[in-house]
């Protein structure tokens, strides 16, 4: 197998470059899946037997959910091959992330508790997703506040990475919370063996948006980590080519 | 690497022991086998979760009060409560009642929080397969003489 193109990857000027050139691809067809999946989950789905036309915020609510953990996932990832392989560009990209997931779990949490109130009967329950998805925000805090208090980018970086690789054990208890646990939160509508308990007018905008939601991360992400690559590159020579080319 | 791969497999064994040490506490509520087995003092307070029976809803004319039935189809817990119920709460749909029981053992609730399934269809579709369900139910009663 030929890794020369992760290498490349490692080299700021590159990252740098190939990023600017991505963010287009992630970030017009994360509008026009965000654009098709709002109307057909908002205008064209038809209410649910249960919930009516409350159940409607799962087209936010689930899609910042999955993000939320999916981008701690990214970020603890790329904060392990920063760690194991001393790459630069990857602690960046794992210090881009936080951030991001952490709005996505304050979404997540917001709206799901905009939707516990009039389903459930309360805003909040220390049920075990609602818990774990909670510290899930805590360790993002926690990571940008650690990040925060070391002034050394190097030292900053390494004490972050063990940080977010020791939060991953949260990632599988917000999964399988709701099987593991007696929950007031609703099973695995979508991740689970058989069928989706969905039909397919409620689906399909549903996964339309967690592709927008995905499509975005991935653009936002690549933008945050052009900048925090510019920072910790801001006396290298490159810069002003690379500035210079736009 | 090595110390990449350690806190990841150390990390793993804390969180398995932990888990596994957490498992009972972190119950968000008892079902009614638990608490028919007796693993809920008396006096304590403690969640009870199940499905409301089908018919055992008395509402008391002129009050908020309001008794029912919980089961996990193997034991039933009766309840009462006198606040406004969630609008999900409905007859054979799931609820989770905060509460403590009484000498009679009947689960006295001051929260009662409606449980929603991770089912999700339209009206059209629940009525028809309901009526699907009444009519099923209705042959096998007149097979059943026979």
């Amino acid at each position: 197998m030929n890794w020369t193109w992760f290498h490349r990857l490692g080299s700021p000027p590159h990252f740098f470059r190939i990023a600017g050139r991505m963010i287009p691809w992630f970030a017009w067809p994360a509008a026009l899946a965000a654009i098709a999946g709002l109307v057909g989950g908002l205008g064209l789905a038809p209410p649910d037997y249960q919930q009516g036309e409350g159940y409607r915020i799962i087209y936010v609510h689930v899609p910042a959910a999955v993000l939320s953990t999916m981008a701690y996932a990214v970020m603890a990832s790329a904060a392990g091959v920063g760690l194991i392989w001393r790459m630069n560009v990857a602690h960046a990209v794992a210090a881009s992330c936080a951030a991001v997931g952490a709005w996505f779990t304050l979404v997540a949490l917001a709206t799901g508790s905009l939707w516990g109130r009039p389903m459930w009967g309360t805003y909040w329950a220390w049920d075990p997703r609602l818990t774990s998805e909670l510290v899930l925000l805590f360790l993002y805090l926690g990571y940008l506040g650690l990040r925060g208090a070391i002034d050394d980018t190097a030292r900053a970086d390494r004490a972050s990475a063990v940080l977010a690789l020791v939060g991953v054990v949260n990632l599988p208890i917000i999964h399988y919370s709701v099987d593991w646990w007696n929950s007031l939160h609703q099973g695995h509508t979508l991740l689970k063996f058989g069928k989706a308990s969905m039909p397919p007018s409620m689906l399909v905008p549903l996964l339309l948006m967690m592709l927008a939601f995905v499509l975005y991360f991935a653009a936002i992400l690549l933008v945050r980590a052009r900048g925090e690559v510019l920072r910790r590159e801001r006396n290298a020579s490159w810069i002003g080519a690379a500035i210079g080319e736009r | 690497m090595a110390l990449v791969a350690l806190i990841v497999v150390g990390v793993s064994i804390a969180g398995a022991l932990a888990l596994r040490a957490f498992r009972e506490n972190v119950m968000f509520y008892f079902d009614p086998s638990k608490v028919a087995a007796g693993q809920v003092k008396q006096g304590q307070r403690f969640r009870l979760g199940g499905m409301v029976v089908k018919g055992s809803v008395q509402r008391q004319a002129g009050s908020l009060d309001v008794k029912f039935t919980v089961t996990d189809f193997a034991h039933t817990v009766p309840v009462s409560y006198d606040k406004v119920l969630p609008d999900l709460f409905k007859e054979g749909a799931g609820v989770v009642a905060l509460g403590r029981l009484d000498a009679h053992g009947t689960f006295v609730a001051d929260e009662v929080l409606a449980k929603h399934d991770e089912k999700y269809m339209p009206p059209e579709v629940a009525r028809s397969l309901k009526q699907g369900q009444a009519a099923a139910a209705a042959a096998s009663a007149t097979e059943a003489p026979h």
